[in-house]
C-alpha cells in the first residue's frame, strides 16, 4: 500500500494539470496547468526508478549499500525538465505576444479563429 | 571510416548542422544565407535519398550512436540495448524521404515568398529544426529518442506558426498548437514511463520482443494512440490542424504536413512494430478505423463551406489523414489473421502508405499554391479572387494536377492509393468504402469550387496587375509536381519498387526486433 502512495499523488497532480489545461480560462492559469503536469510526469519518471534504500547511482560515491535507484529515468528526467523549461518559456512569451494583441488574458476573448 | 556506414546518422546531423549554422551564414547577408538554405536542404533529401537505396537494398538495418561500431546493437554480455539505435527500414527510409522532399520544395518556394520580411535567420534556423525534428522522429528506435525529436519538431513548428508575430491569428494559432501538442508530448513521456517500469528498456525492439499485454501496456498503448492521432491531425482533436496550417507561411506549412505524417508513422511503428499480434482485442484496431472514417467526412464537410483557401485545404487534409487511418487500421485489423491478411489486409497497409506519400506530395503542392494566390494576389478569400488562369497560367497547371490527384482522379496517383483502400475495405465491411467514396466526390466539389472561383471567371479590377509568381517560387512547387506526375505514370513501379517493401517492412515485426535484438555483431 505505502509503496503505491507516490503514484497516487503523482496520478492526482497529473489530473489537477489537466483540469486546469481544460476549464481554467486566464491563460497564465493554463501555463500552470501544464507544468503541473510536466512536474507530474518528471515525479513518475523519479519514482519508476526508485528502489527502497537505494543509494545514488554513481558507483564510487555508493558507499557499502548493494541497492542503487536506477539512473536511467534520472537522466530522462532531466531531458524532460530542459525541454519543459524552453517550452514554458516559449508558452509565456507567446502569452505576452498574446495579450499585446488581444489586451487580455481571458480565452473565451482570444476566438478570433473559428470555423 | 566509411561515410555511407554513418548514414543514418548524417541525415540527422546535416538538417541540424544546417539548423545552428544559419544564423552564422546570415551573418554573411543575404546570398549567403539562401545559399545555405537550399545545399543544406538538397544534401538531406540526397542523404534522405541514398538511405532509402541502402535500406531497399539491405532490408532493416541499425545504427548505434556513441559505441565501438555501428552496429554493436548489444555489447557482449547485456540482454538489453543500452545505447540510442536508429532503426532503418523501407518504410522509415521512405517516410524521410517524403519528408525531405516537402522540405526541399518549401525551402525553394520560401526564398522570395519570404524575401519580404525580417527575422529570416531565425526563420531559416527554425526550419531546419523542425526537419531534423521530423526525420529524428521518422529513423529512431528508441522510444525516449522519439518522445525528444517530438519535442524538438513541436517547439520549432510553434515558433514558424507563429512566425508572423504581428497577426493576432497567428499568434493564437501557434498558441492553441502548443497547448495541445505539449498535453500531447507529455503523455508520450508517460507511456515511454510505463514501457521502462515494466521492461527496463526504452528500445521500441526491446520492448516489442518482451511484450506481454498488461493493464499498463494497455494504458501506454491509450496514451499513445491518443497523443499520436492528436499530433496528425484526425478528428477529434483536429481543431488546431486548420488554425495552425492556415497561419503558418506557406512553405511551412507544406513541411508541417510532412511533419504530421512523422506522427502517424509513429503512430503505427507503435502498433505494428511494438505491439504487433499482441495487440489484443480488435479495439484499437477499430478505434483508429472509426478515428479515420470521422476524419474523412468531417474533415471535407468543414472544407466545403470554408471561404479562406488555405483553411479549406487544411480541412482537406483532416480528411485525407482519415483515408491513411482508415487503410493502415484496416491492415491492422487483418493482422492476426494470416488469410485475412493475404486477403485484404496487406492491400490495405498498402493502400494506406501509398496514399501517406501521394497525400504529402499533393497536399504540400496545394499549400503552396494556396502560398503563391495569397503573394501574387494579397488575399486568401476566394470571394476576392478570380480569373487568375491567365495571369498565372504555370500556378494554375500545378493547381489543376494537385486537385486532381487529391480528388482521386485517374490516372493520378491519388486514384491508385483510394482504389486500393476501396478494394480492400469492402472485404472488412461495405460501409467504409461508402463513406471514403462520398468523401472523395465531396473533395472533388470543393476543388472545383476553388478552381471555378479562384482561376475561371472574369478578372477583378483589383487584380488587374497580378503576375506569375517569381522562378524559385514555381521551381519549388514544380518540384512536388513532378514526385505527384511520376508517381501518377509510374503506379506499377512505385508499387513494386517503393510502396511494397515498405508495407512487408511494417508487417514484419520478428524482423524489426531480430536486427536489434539478433546477437552482437
Amino acid at each position: 500500500m505505502i509503496a503505491s502512495f507516490p503514484y497516487l499523488i503523482v496520478g492526482l497532480l497529473f489530473l489537477f494539470g489537466l483540469y486546469a489545461v481544460v476549464f481554467e480560462r486566464n491563460l497564465i492559469k493554463i501555463a500552470i496547468g501544464i507544468s503541473v503536469i510536466e512536474a507530474a510526469t518528471n515525479m513518475f519518471l523519479i519514482v519508476l526508478g526508485y528502489r527502497t534504500g537505494g543509494r545514488i547511482p554513481v558507483f564510487t560515491l555508493a558507499g557499502e549499500s548493494k541497492v542503487l535507484v536506477l539512473p536511467t529515468p534520472q537522466a530522462l528526467t532531466l531531458t524532460a525538465i530542459v525541454i519543459g523549461m524552453a517550452t514554458t518559456a516559449l508558452m509565456l512569451s507567446l502569452i505576452m505576444v498574446l495579450y499585446r494583441h488581444y489586451g487580455t488574458l481571458d480565452v473565451r476573448e482570444i476566438r478570433r479563429l473559428r470555423g | 571510416m566509411n561515410w555511407y556506414d554513418h548514414l543514418p546518422a548524417l541525415v540527422l546531423a546535416v538538417p541540424l548542422l544546417g539548423a545552428f549554422g544559419a544564423p552564422v551564414l546570415g551573418l554573411s547577408g543575404r546570398y549567403a544565407r539562401n545559399a545555405w538554405f537550399v545545399l543544406i536542404s538538397a544534401c538531406t533529401a540526397a542523404l534522405a535519398l541514398l538511405l532509402w537505396q541502402k535500406a531497399s537494398m539491405n532490408g532493416v538495418f541499425v545504427y548505434v550512436l556513441g559505441a565501438e561500431s555501428w552496429k554493436l546493437a548489444l555489447p557482449s554480455g547485456m540482454s538489453l540495448p543500452i545505447r540510442i539505435i536508429l532503426e532503418v527500414d523501407s518504410f522509415s527510409a521512405l517516410m524521410a524521404v517524403i519528408g525531405s522532399i516537402a522540405s526541399f520544395a518549401g525551402t525553394l518556394f520560401s526564398l522570395r515568398f519570404m524575401e519580404r520580411f525580417s527575422g529570416l535567420d531565425k526563420f531559416v534556423a527554425l526550419y531546419f529544426l523542425l526537419t531534423t525534428g521530423m526525420l529524428g522522429m521518422e529513423l529512431t528506435g528508441d522510444l525516449f529518442n522519439f518522445f525528444v525529436f517530438l519535442e524538438i519538431a513541436s517547439v520549432a513548428s510553434f515558433g514558424l506558426v507563429a512566425f508572423w508575430r504581428d497577426r493576432p491569428e497567428a499568434v493564437e494559432a501557434g498558441f492553441k498548437y502548443m497547448l495541445i501538442s505539449t498535453v500531447g508530448a507529455l503523455f508520450v513521456l508517460l507511456a515511454v514511463g510505463l514501457f521502462y517500469g515494466r521492461y527496463n528498456a526504452v528500445n521500441m525492439a526491446a520492448v516489442g520482443q518482451m511484450l506481454h499485454l498488461g493493464l499498463p501496456e494497455k494504458a501506454a498503448l491509450a496514451l499513445l494512440v491518443a497523443a499520436l492521432a492528436m499530433k496528425c491531425g484526425s478528428v477529434p482533436m483536429h481543431m488546431w490542424t486548420p488554425d495552425a496550417y492556415a497561419e503558418a507561411p506557406a512553405g511551412v506549412t507544406c513541411l508541417l504536413v510532412a511533419v504530421s505524417q512523422a506522427s502517424l508513422y509513429g503512430l503505427f511503428r507503435v502498433c505494428f512494430s511494438i505491439y504487433g499480434m499482441s495487440i489484443g482485442s480488435s479495439v484499437v484496431p477499430w478505434t483508429i478505423i472509426v478515428m479515420g472514417l470521422l476524419s474523412m467526412f468531417i474533415g471535407v464537410t468543414m472544407a466545403v463551406i470554408q471561404k479562406d483557401v488555405k483553411r479549406l485545404m487544411a480541412y482537406h487534409s483532416v480528411s485525407q489523414v482519415g483515408y491513411i487511418l482508415l487503410g493502415l487500421g484496416v491492415g491492422l485489423l487483418a493482422l492476426k489473421d494470416a488469410k485475412a491478411m493475404a486477403d485484404y489486409g496487406f492491400t490495405a497497409i498498402q493502400g494506406g502508405i501509398f496514399h501517406l506519400m501521394n497525400y504529402t506530395m499533393y497536399k504540400g503542392l496545394l499549400f503552396l499554391v494556396a502560398g503563391a494566390l495569397a503573394y501574387a494576389a494579397k488575399s486568401r478569400n476566394l470571394n476576392e479572387l478570380g480569373g487568375l488562369a491567365h495571369a498565372m497560367p504555370h500556378t494554375t497547371f500545378m493547381f489543376i494536377i494537385a486537385a486532381a490527384a487529391i480528388a482521386g482522379l485517374p490516372p493520378f496517383n491519388g486514384f491508385v492509393s483510394k482504389l486500393l483502400i476501396y478494394e480492400s475495405t469492402f472485404a472488412v465491411h461495405p460501409f467504409l468504402p461508402v463513406v471514403a467514396m462520398v468523401t472523395s466526390v465531396l473533395t472533388l466539389a470543393s476543388f472545383v469550387k476553388v478552381f471555378q472561383t479562384a482561376f475561371l471567371g472574369p478578372r477583378r479590377s483589383r487584380l488587374a496587375e497580378v503576375e506569375e509568381v517569381p522562378g524559385t517560387m514555381l521551381l519549388g512547387m514544380f518540384s512536388l509536381t513532378l514526385v505527384v506526375l511520376g508517381l501518377s505514370l509510374f503506379p506499377t513501379w512505385s508499387m513494386a519498387h517503393i510502396i511494397e517493401p515498405a508495407a512487408k517492412a511494417l508487417v514484419d515485426q520478428a524482423g524489426y526486433i531480430r536486427a536489434v535484438m539478433g546477437g552482437g555483431l
